[in-house]
């Protein structure tokens, strides 16, 4: 039965064990009581399990990285935020913070697998058969799964410190990280962050610098725009300039920037053939 | 109805008031006393004894119900207390309903602070005492074993046990959502107040890095020797504020010692470390304006009071709820011991051995 399925419908069920994750939470929380952490990390373990399934698939298809268009775009940063959270999730000590993972990841999948043109058409050969630009396309989205998962923690920052210093401190805040430790978790994701894109942008110099013509120029502005964005504020944050709340809110305001400046990344591509019949199948 | 039978007899906070309480108590030497007459007592099986500041009962298995009666003898000979003015603050259950007792105690559901969870170690370690004397046979092993079981299950289950209902204890905890541990963090005490040197307790117990005080009073020296903190000048106040974590406020003064102004030039000194500021002074030791600054959270006496107020009412929210799983094992696990209890109680009488039990 298992064999049947197409990648969009291995993507499908991966969506749909995220929503579990989102509405097992939510259902905790309406009830008063904490999300169970067990469950919520099977969920999502689970549902990761199956988006690796649906995106090898339409991987081994392409023959590289799947990222030829925005659904793939969008699965693939949902599964960037969700590898995270699995490696860096049970530092947190918070089912909380699995409850936001899963809401992201279940409204990117959901979202992109609902939205029939973003999987219409689908460019072919993108990277141009070179490992290295492959590379420096999916650590560049890998980024963007970091800093999704940068402006996840500062809204949980930015809901403990409203709730401090509004003193409502029951109900499902009580259940949200010290604002100390999400701090803390910030700043070192805010520098890998702006240590992987900035190697994904090094990489993708060394090509522009030797065909020029490949690579466009709102796509270049556009992703140097957002490093040296991301720079900035953990420049400012390191020199003790941009902080506590100011610095979560900097970090929800550039990650909602950088989901723009994917739209000319994404059209800066080449047109590309009708899709793939086993992509779709 | 069986003749042998599980009973619980004592007096308790709800049963007695304090000063009956305390010619109630047992000291260790009174409670070895009482354990040794009563080994005379061949009705009596099993014994165990419950004694803390707002309980003394005695949780027996009987042979026939001649046993109670002698424990209560035994009990108010010894404590001199005459036995009809003793039945005006007894309390005496028998059977399911004791079980159902002990299963309430041990929960904290008896408890004069809602909840609270001292209790069970308390239960334990009366328990364990008796288990360890060869006081306790198959009869209360199984019933306190079962209580314990109901007890977690009720705390892991139910919010019965969630939220602090002191205020030093509130301070702490809110600490706690401050910084993550009390471990890493440096508290300042200014003033002597008691609610203040209560919360730096608190702070002490939950292991605090380091604990500092300053204060005009004569007493301050000793507190400070008594909470193992340091001792700084009050006029050094300023120049110290950035270097602590936590500051609790508690002096007498007319007004305001802290003012914004002060708390900014100490957030200079540490702009990326929260500054936790407790207010226990009546009138305010800290300016109102301190709340608007970046990075600070102030909470005062009535923020604490009013944070202790809602858990305690969250407490009380779960009672029913705690009550209907409790009755259900306490119906239960009577069940059980019921059918078994002629055949199962211990050969009796207990045999008390010379150490004497030590008050928990």
């Amino acid at each position: 039965m298992f064999a049947s399925l197409t990648d969009r419908q291995w993507l499908w069920c991966a969506g749909g064990f995220y929503l579990a994750g989102l509405l097992l939470g939510t259902l905790s929380l309406i009830r008063g009581g904490r999300p169970s952490g067990g469950r919520m990390y099977a969920l999502i373990a689970i549902g990761y399990s199956l988006q690796c399934i649906g995106l090898g698939i339409r991987g081994h298809a392409a023959g590289g990285c799947p990222l030829g268009n925005a659904l793939e775009i969008s699965q693939f940063t949902a599964w960037s935020v969700i590898t995270l959270y699995l490696l860096v999730g049970a530092v947190f000590r918070s089912s909380v913070f699995g409850y936001f993972s899963s809401c992201l990841a279940a409204v990117i999948t959901l979202v992109s697998l609902a939205i029939p043109s973003w999987d219409a058409t689908r460019r072919a050969h993108i990277f141009g058969g070179n490992p290295w630009i492959e590379l420096h396309a999916s650590l560049a989205l890998f980024s963007y799964g970091v800093f999704a998962l940068l402006a996840l923690t500062s809204a949980m920052f930015l809901l403990r410190h409203y709730s401090l210093k509004s003193k409502r401190l029951g109900g499902w805040f009580s259940f949200l990280p010290s604002i100390l430790d999400l701090d803390h978790i910030g700043v070192r994701l805010l520098v890998s962050g702006v240590f992987l894109l900035g190697a994904a942008l090094v990489m993708g110099s060394v090509y522009w610098s030797r065909a020029p013509e490949t690579v466009s120029i709102p796509k270049l502005a556009a992703t140097a725009a957002v490093w040296v964005a991301y720079a900035a504020a953990l420049a400012f944050r390191l020199r003790g300039r941009l902080l506590a709340k100011r610095f979560a809110w900097a970090c929800v305001a550039l990650f909602a920037a950088a989901l723009l400046s994917l739209e000319p990344v994404d059209a800066s591509r080449h047109p590309a053939p009708p899709p793939h019949s086993a992509l779709l199948r | 109805m069986n003749t042998a039978g599980f009973f619980v007899l004592g007096a308790s906070h709800h049963t007695a008031p304090i000063e009956i309480r305390e010619r109630l108590a047992l000291d260790a030497e009174a409670a070895a006393a009482l354990h040794a007459n009563l080994a005379g007592v061949a009705a009596l099986k099993e014994i165990t004894l419950l004694n803390t500041c707002n309980r003394i009962e005695f949780y027996g298995v009987g042979a026939d119900p001649s046993a109670a009666t002698a424990v209560e003898a035994a009990f108010c000979s010894l404590r001199s207390f005459d036995r009809e003015a003793f039945s005006r603050f007894r309390l005496r259950l028998d059977g399911r309903q004791a079980v159902g007792h002990l299963l309430s105690v041990a929960s904290g559901l008896d408890s004069q602070m809602l909840g609270e969870t001292e209790i069970f170690g308390q239960v334990k370690a009366a328990y364990s005492e008796a288990q360890m004397r060869g006081f306790t046979g198959p009869v209360l092993n199984r019933i306190f074993q079962k209580a314990f079981q109901a007890a977690k299950h009720v705390r892991t289950q139910t919010a019965i046990t969630t939220g602090q209902v002191s205020v030093a204890n509130v301070a702490v905890e809110l600490a706690l959502t401050i910084f993550g541990a009390v471990a890493s963090t440096r508290v300042l005490i200014l003033g002597a107040g008691e609610i203040g040197e209560k919360t730096a307790r608190a702070f002490r117990s939950r292991g605090a890095a380091e604990l500092a005080l300053a204060s005009r009073s004569e007493r301050a020296g000793a507190i400070a020797a008594d909470l193992g903190a340091r001792a700084y000048s009050f006029e050094e106040r300023a120049a110290i504020l950035g270097d602590f974590d936590i500051v609790v406020c508690s002096t007498a003064a007319g007004a305001a010692i802290v003012d914004a102004a002060m708390v900014s030039a100490a957030m200079r000194r540490r702009p990326a470390r929260p500054l936790f500021l407790i207010d226990l002074a009546m009138p305010r030791d800290v300016d109102p304006a301190v709340a608007g600054l970046e990075n600070v959270f102030l909470y005062n006496l009535d923020d604490l009071a009013k944070i202790a107020d809602e858990n305690r009412a969250a407490r009380a929210a779960e009672i029913g709820r705690c009550r209907e799983i409790l009755e259900q094992r306490a119906d239960a696990l009577w069940a059980q011991i019921e059918a078994r209890l002629p055949n199962e109680a211990g050969p009796g009488p207990f045999a008390p051995t010379p150490p004497p039990l030590p008050r928990p």
